[in-house]
C-alpha cells in the first residue's frame, strides 16, 4: 500500500512541477531575476500550494495519526541554528546558478536532457559531502 | 489573466494535493530533499521506507504522463557547461543536506505548518538564490 500511496503522491509531485513551470530552469532563474527582467509566475505555485496546505494540515494534524502509519513523523527541530542558515544560503547559490532545486533536478530526468544526469549525480555527492562534515 | 499564472496556480495545488495524501495516509513532510537522501542511503534501519523510491520514480512518471498526454514539451537545458551544472547540483545537495529541507520541505511543508526554522530557511534561500541571479547577470 505504500509503494501506491508513495507512486501515486510523486505522480502528483511530478506532474505538478511540469505544470506550474518549475521544471524549466530558464523560468525559476527568471523568477529569481528580482532585479532584472522579473517573471513573477512562479510566486503562484508556492502561493497556491500554501493556501491549499496551511489548512489541510491543521486538520489533518488534529487527528491522532495517520490512516496508513503508526505516527506523524514531523522535523523535532525548533531552533534556528547555523546549520539550517549556512545550508539555506548554500542551497539558494546552487539553485540560482542553474535553476533546478531538487524536486525538479530529480522530473527533469523525464526529459532525458543530459543536464538533469549530471546535476542529480553531483547532488547526490553534494548530500555525501555534507552528511561527512555535519 | 496570463496563462503562466493559471499554470503556476494549477501545478502549485497538484504539489499541494501531493503534501496532503503524504501527511494524510502516512505522516510525513514532503521534502524531496530529505526523500533522495534517505532514499539513497545504505546504512538504514528503518522499516517501510520503500514508499521513498516509489515517490521519486512517480517524481519521473509526472512529467512524463504531462509530456504524453497532455502533449507538453519538456523544457530545454538552460546551459550545457557542464561545471555549472556539477557546481550548482553539488551546492544544491549539501546546502539541503545541511540545512535540512529544499523548496518543498520547507517552502511548502514547512511554512504550511507555521515551521519558523522553515519560514527564515526560504528567506534565506531565496534571498541568496535572487542575489547570485543578479550577481551572475552583471558579469
Amino acid at each position: 500500500m505504500t509503494i501506491l500511496i508513495g507512486l501515486l503522491a510523486g505522480t502528483l509531485f511530478g506532474a505538478g512541477l511540469f505544470i506550474s513551470g518549475m521544471m524549466d530552469p530558464e523560468k525559476v532563474i527568471g523568477f529569481l531575476d528580482l532585479f532584472g527582467n522579473w517573471d513573477p509566475s512562479l510566486m503562484f505555485v508556492m502561493g497556491s500550494a500554501l493556501v491549499v496546505t496551511v489548512p489541510a494540515f491543521k486538520f489533518i494534524l488534529q487527528r491522532k495519526k495517520p490512516f496508513f502509519n503508526d505516527a506523524f513523523t514531523l522535523p523535532i527541530k525548533v531552533n534556528l541554528d547555523k546549520p539550517l542558515i549556512v545550508g539555506a544560503a548554500i542551497f539558494g547559490i546552487g539553485w540560482g546558478l542553474y535553476g533546478y532545486c531538487p524536486g525538479p533536478a530529480i522530473s527533469s530526468l523525464a526529459s532525458l536532457n543530459t543536464a538533469g544526469f549530471i546535476f542529480v549525480p553531483s547532488m547526490l555527492v553534494g548530500m555525501w559531502f555534507a552528511n561527512r562534515v555535519s | 489573466m496570463n496563462p503562466d499564472f493559471i499554470n503556476a496556480t494549477i501545478g502549485g495545488v497538484m504539489i499541494a494535493c501531493s503534501v496532503i495524501i503524504m501527511m494524510s495516509l502516512l505522516g510525513r513532510v514532503t521534502g524531496i530533499s530529505g526523500i533522495v537522501w534517505q532514499a539513497v542511503k545504505i546504512d538504514q534501519t528503518e522499516v517501510n521506507k520503500i514508499w521513498r523510491p516509489a515517490f521519486i520514480v512517480g517524481l519521473i512518471a509526472g512529467p512524463v504522463l504531462v509530456h504524453y498526454l497532455l502533449g507538453w514539451e519538456f523544457p530545454i537545458a538552460k546551459s550545457n557547461n557542464i561545471w555549472l551544472i556539477i557546481l550548482s547540483g553539488v551546492l544544491v545537495g549539501f546546502g539541503t543536506k545541511l540545512g535540512a529541507g529544499c523548496t518543498s520541505g520547507h517552502g511548502v511543508c514547512g511554512i504550511g505548518r507555521f515551521s519558523l526554522r522553515s519560514l527564515i530557511a526560504t528567506v534565506v534561500f531565496m534571498s541568496t538564490g535572487i542575489l547570485t541571479v543578479a550577481v551572475v547577470n552583471n558579469l
